[in-house]
Order: structure tokens, then sequence, then C-alpha cells
């Protein structure tokens, strides 16, 4: 008997597998209600009860081995051994709901008819207990021959137990069967079995177990529906405004203190320039954002953990029907309002290839969080903080306003793309809708924490590489007396040459100068701005409310308006652009995607400008 | 009766699923989830503004949204 040494958690999509792993491992992996969050094969470390290590493999979730998405093809492989450089696990893990074995069986079964050791994960106890199910573990144990343990992987009820029958699973594997003699076992056959092996596993069940039917009467209202969904992101947008105001302020005002700290206490010269300029009032302003990044993330994370996500996907299908898309792209590009990376990740649960493809093409048009701090400061700087009716902020508006620009903007490109480059059927959407749950609160926190500290992070490495060479390059070489500094300088060369060509389109030097090093991040454009108006200005106040005071008063509204529309469109983030290569393996898909996006940035900008200008704003 | 016929709320058997005229891959996520012949259903949410689709219906434990193309290649009897 060969020792173990590697296992993996398989089952049916949402079933808890990576909740379960996140528990065993202590990674943190994301866990979400609804089908479909693992994309990828994922590795942790499990120690058994003998204190022998042994790799856990998290997998995406899978209906059958007979895959219908490039998701359930990566857990195939694994499980059968076929994944390119890697073994195939010595015992399995099958994690089910509790509360929907009729369906959740059916896998089961083909699995466990595998061969392999195998132990299962009774899992979400606590939702069956709710649902009034009571069941029998032995039962269960009983039927599938296989060792039973319930769990409860969010409230960490069943580990032990868990990981003393993986260990055990080995020894067990002579008594359990060996791979099943019968060859052809149908699927209508496996569901009869299912059925009443769940049957038998049920003790008692009470009648109504359906307590989310009258939510979904509400949310998946035929108008009903769409309106809330309307209104929910109405209430984000007014409070990414509204609640950070104050937390921003305070950041603000500790920038420029510690600015000031700095001036005061240090000789003037090359160092203190750089730390006030460039660090200071460069990665400082894009700093200043962590409230309304945590805000926005505290929305997504609430409506992914209870169960609206999926809702949302119903609502929105008819819509992406109409562009030739299915309500299966909604949750990739949702999840690009966090970041198109991800959300280009995440649509490999996607079966249909072209429909994947026109998904990959249109996330980077979703309004990703890096976005946020380039609006936030635009909009601060010249739109007035009135209000348009009673908790009703203009600002809020237009901010809702710029992500309904991004989403009309995906759509429209979807229809067009549908009828040429990746012309065909448009493929249905099959979804199965979770129940609602309670967001549990430390969930929630610790979601928000990794959020959080994965916005510092930027800040405190691409970001501040950015601000830094670009602070470099505004500082060398020095300026005569009586000539800009910006000007004379490498920076200023550069701008100069590049800006004849967005001239035309109402961007003056400083937003020309802007657009280069926030390639590497949309967020850089707001350091950006920073750095070169501290740079050039004698004042000592470095702080946001500085540079928002400059641009106020020296971009016209035309030229503000006209920023914020590049933004919409324009794909400034390599990350995104090597992606979407790795995604579609090659470079053609990812040039046309940026060719598009580019151009759509500079006519829209141009429009903007021009329009605005006419109606004489 | 196709199940696009049904109405909400009425509880239907599924006789007969014309396969041909259902994607193949939509097909094998249907069959996954237990949307074959034999399975006992109900319709629990139609549509949005207007248009009738999706279809989310109900099966077993499960509510599963679909699209209305899916349910007219489905023949349902009253239970
Ligand atoms: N109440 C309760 N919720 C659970 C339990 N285990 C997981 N969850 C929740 O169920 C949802 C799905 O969990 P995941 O771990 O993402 O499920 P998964 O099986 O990895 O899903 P895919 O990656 O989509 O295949 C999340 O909202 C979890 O918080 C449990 O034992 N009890
Ligand atoms: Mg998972």
């Amino acid at each position: 008997m060969t020792r173990l040494r590697r296992a993996a958690l398989v089952g049916n999509p949402n079933a808890g597998k990576s909740a379960l792993f996140n528990a065993l491992t202590g990674a943190r992996q994301k866990i979400a209600n609804y089908p479909g969050v693992t994309v990828e094969r994922k590795v942790g470390r499990l120690v058994l009860p003998s204190g022998e290590p042994v790799e856990l493999i998290d997998l995406p979730g899978s209906y059958s081995f007979d895959a219908a998405s490039p998701d359930e093809e990566v857990t195939r492989k694994v499980v059968m051994g076929e994944f390119p450089g890697e073994a195939k696990p010595d015992a399995l893990v099958i994690v089910l709901d509790a509360a929907n074995l009729e369906q959740h069986l059916v896998f089961a079964q083909e699995v466990i008819a595998l061969g392999v050791p195998t132990v299962v994960a009774l899992n979400m106890i606590d939702l069956a207990e709710r649902d009034g199910l009571v069941l029998d573990p032995a039962a269960l144990s009983q039927a599938l021959g296989v060792p039973v343990v319930p769990t409860v992987a969010v409230r960490r009820r069943g580990l032990a137990e868990l990981t003393e029958a993986i260990g055990s699973a080995e020894e067990l594997a002579d008594a359990q069967s060996h791979p099943d003699p019968r060859p052809h076992i149908t699927l209508p056959e496996r569901r009869l079995t299912a059925r009443n092996i769940a049957k038998a596993a049920i003790l008692s069940e009470s009648t109504e177990h359906r307590i989310h039917a009258g939510l979904d009467k509400v949310l998946l209202h035929p108008w009903l529906g769409p309106l809330i969904l309307f209104a929910i992101l109405f209430v984000i947008f007014q409070a990414v405004f509204a609640w950070a105001t104050p937390f921003a302020d305070a950041l603000d005002a500790g920038a420029g203190a510690l600015s000031g700290l700095v001036v005061a206490n240090f000789p003037a010269g090359f160092l203190r320039d750089l730390v006030t300029e460039g660090v200071i009032a460069g990665v400082g302003s894009v700093v200043v954002f962590l409230p309304q990044i945590v805000i926005l993330f505290f929305f997504i994370l609430l409506m992914e953990a209870s169960g609206y996500m999926a809702r949302a996907a119903f609502v929105m299908d008819r819509m992406m029907a109409s562009v030739g898309l299915s309500g299966k792209s909604f949750i990739p590009l949702l999840s690009s309002f966090a970041c198109a990376i991800p959300g280009i990740m995440a649509t490999r649960s996607i079966a249909d290839p072209k429909d994947r493809l026109t998904t990959i093409l249109i996330a980077p048009l979703m309004t990703c969080s890096a976005r946020l701090p380039v609006y936030g400061i635009i909009i601060a700087a010249v739109i007035p903080n009135t209000s348009v009716a009673p908790f009703v902020g203009l600002q809020g508006l237009v901010l809702l306003g710029l992500y309904l620009a991004g989403i009309v903007g995906a759509m429209v490109v979807a229809l067009v793309l549908r009828k040429s480059v990746t012309k065909g059927d448009a493929s249905g959407f099959i979804m199965e809708l979770p129940r609602y749950q309670l967001p549990a609160v430390k969930d929630l926190l610790i979601g928000l924490w990794q959020r959080a500290w994965v916005f510092l992070r930027r800040a405190g490495t691409i970001i501040f590489a950015a601000t830094v060479v670009l602070w470099l390059l505004l500082t060398f070489p020095k300026a005569d007396p009586g000539e800009s500094q910006v000007d004379a300088s490498f920076a200023g060369q550069i701008a100069t040459a590049m800006h004849p060509v967005f001239e035309p389109i109402g961007f003056n030097r400083e937003m020309t100068l802007a657009l280069v090093p926030a390639m590497a991040a949309r967020e850089v454009a707001v350091s950006s701005l920073a750095t070169t108006y501290a740079v050039d200005s004698d004042d000592e106040d470095k702080t946001l409310a500085a540079l928002e005071g400059k641009i106020s008063q020296l971009w016209g509204l035309p030229t503000a308006l006209a920023f914020l529309a590049w933004f919409v469109f324009a794909p400034q983030c390599v990350s995104t652009i090597a992606v979407a290569r790795r995604e579609t393996n090659g470079w053609k898909w990812p040039a046309f995607m940026v060719g598009y996006l580019f151009a759509l940035a500079y006519a829209f900008a141009g429009l903007t400008y021009w329009l605005a200008t006419a109606a004489g704003l | 009766m196709t199940l696009e016929a049904l109405a909400i709320g009425q509880r239907a058997r599924i006789v007969a699923v014309d396969w041909d005229r259902v994607a193949p891959e939509d097909g094998k996520r249907l069959r996954a989830l237990g949307i074959d012949e034999g399975a006992r259903i109900a319709i629990a949410h139609r549509g949005v503004l207007g248009g009738r689709d999706p279809i989310a219906i109900m099966i077993g434990r499960m509510t599963i949204a679909l699209r209305r193309a899916h349910a007219e290649a489905m023949t349902v009897e009253h239970l």
C-alpha cells in the first residue's frame, strides 16, 4: 500500500468545495454563492492526524465527467490523471450539498464508480436543517459504500472527522468497491438510484422547504426585478461617494500632514522632493480612494454571498440575449467590475467558444475598480456636490452614468462582434439559482480586508514604481531659471511630442502625459497628474484636495468630460492584455481588443469634447 | 402541450424532449440537472419586462433558469 499523497475535492458546483478547501488548508480561495466560482485547479496542504502532509486539490464544480465547459474539463482531467504534469489523485473527497442530495448523488455515483479511495463530506448540514431536513449519515454511508462525514464548511464543523476519514481512506480502499464492473450505467438509472438513496437517507422533511420562494417572487418579478437591480446599483454608487467622503478627507488630511512633516524636518533637495512630490502627492492621491474601493467591494461581496448574483444574471439575461450573449456571460462581466482579470478567467465556465471569446473581448469595458480613483478625482473636481433630489447626489449620479456608459458600450460592441468576427448562434442560458444565505459577517470582513490589501499592495508596487519613474523624468533635466520645470523635463518633451495627437479631443499636455504611465495601471493616471502638478507648483500643499483645485481651475468642463469618456473605453492596463493573450492562446485577439478599445476611446472622448464645447459648457 | 405553455405554479411531468432542437452542450447540462423525460417540474418565474424569457423552473429542491427555446422542446402533461 502506497502512502496517501494527493487528494482532490470533487462535486457539483456550489457544494462548498472551496469553502472546505479553505477551512482544511488555510487557503483563501474565492468562495461565493453561485455556481461556477472556481475555474482552475488549486493546490493546498492538509496535515493528517498522523502528522503527514497531503496535497489537497480544489477543483471546479462539475455535473458529470462528460464535460460541457472548459472548467469541467479541468476537473475531469485532474481526476482521471490526464492533467499535464500532475499525477492522478490517490483519494477523492466528494462534497455533497446535504439539502439537495437527490441531485448531488448523481455525480457522486459516477465518482465512486471510479474505484479510487473515496470519502464523502456531507456539507451544508446547517442549511438542510434550516430547510427542515433530518438526515441519516450512517444510512447514506451504507448505501454508497464509502465513509460519510457531516460538515459545515463555513462554521468549521466536522473538519477533524473529515481529515481523519481522508487519512484512513487508503486503508478503507480495499474494503471499498473496485471499479464498477457494470460497463454502462445510464444517466436515468443513476438518477433513480440517487432518488432512492436520498429517500432512504432522509429521516424526515417538512413540507415547506422553500424559504426563499417569497424572495424570488419579488426579485425575479417581471418588472420589479429589473427595477430592484437598478435601484441596488443606484444605491451602491451613491454610497461610494456619500459614505466615503469623511474617511477620504481624513486620509487626505493625513497625507497633507505627513508632507508638511517631511518638509519641516528634511533639508530641501532631491530626496525631499521625491518623497513629497512623487510618493506622497503621487501614491498618496491614489491611496485616498481606499474607502471608496472598500465600499464598492462591500456591496459586491454582499451580492455574491447572499445568492443575489445568480438572480441578477436571470434578470439581465433578456438584455444579454438581445445582443447575442447569454446570462452566463453576466457573472464574468460582473466580476469585471472588480477587475477584468478575474472576469476574463471566469469566462472558462462558458461552454460556447464564441460566446466565451465575445465575453473576453468586452470584459475590459466593465468599469473596474481601478477606474474609480480616476472617475473620483475628476468628478470631485468638476461636478458640483449638490443634490438633484433628496438623497440623490449629482456626483453619484454621474458615476452611475459612467458605469452605465461602459455597460451600454459593451452591449453594443457585443452586438457588432456577434454579427461579424464572432458570428454564430447565440447559446442558451441554463443556471442553477442557489438558495439564499445570510452572509457571515466574518467572511465579509475577511473578503474586504483581502480587497483592501490587494489595492494597497498595488499602490505600494506598480503605482509607486510608475509614479517615481515619471517623477524622475519630470525632474530632469533641470530647467533654466524662468523656464517651467515640466516644459524642460524629458517627460515634458515626450508630452509635447504626443500632444498634437490628443489636442483635437481636448486633452491638455498634463493629461496626455498621464496616459503613458497609466498603461501600467489606470490609477497611475491620478498619481501622474498629482505628481506633474506638484512638480509644476511651488505650493507646499500637495494633497488630493490641491489636485482637485488644479483640475477645476485649469481644465475646462469639456476637457474633463472628455478625459472621463476616454477612461470608459481605453484599455489602460497591461495585465488585462496579458491575461487575454493567455486565455485566447495568442496575440491576435488581444491585439484586436486593444485596437478597437483605443479607437472607441479616441472617438468618444472627441465626441464628448466637441459636443460639450458646442453646448457652451 | 409544451413546457413553454405551462402556467406558473402548475405542476407537470416532462413526457418527451426533442433533443434535436436543443444545442448539444445545453442538452448535456439540462440532463445533468435532471431535466429529462419523467422529471416532475413546475414553472416558478417567467421572463423580464414583457419578454417571456428566461424561465425559472422548480425541480426537486432546485430552482433552475433556462431559456424559452429549451422549454419549447419539451412536452409536458399536467399532474
Ligand atoms: N450555510 C453553509 N454555507 C456553506 C457551507 N459550505 C459552503 N457554503 C456557502 O456556499 C457557497 C458556495 O461555496 P463554495 O465553496 O464557493 O462552493 P464550490 O463548491 O467551491 O463552488 P464552485 O467553485 O462554483 O464549484 C458559499 O456562499 C459558501 O459560503 C456550509 O457548510 N454551510
Ligand atoms: Mg469553488
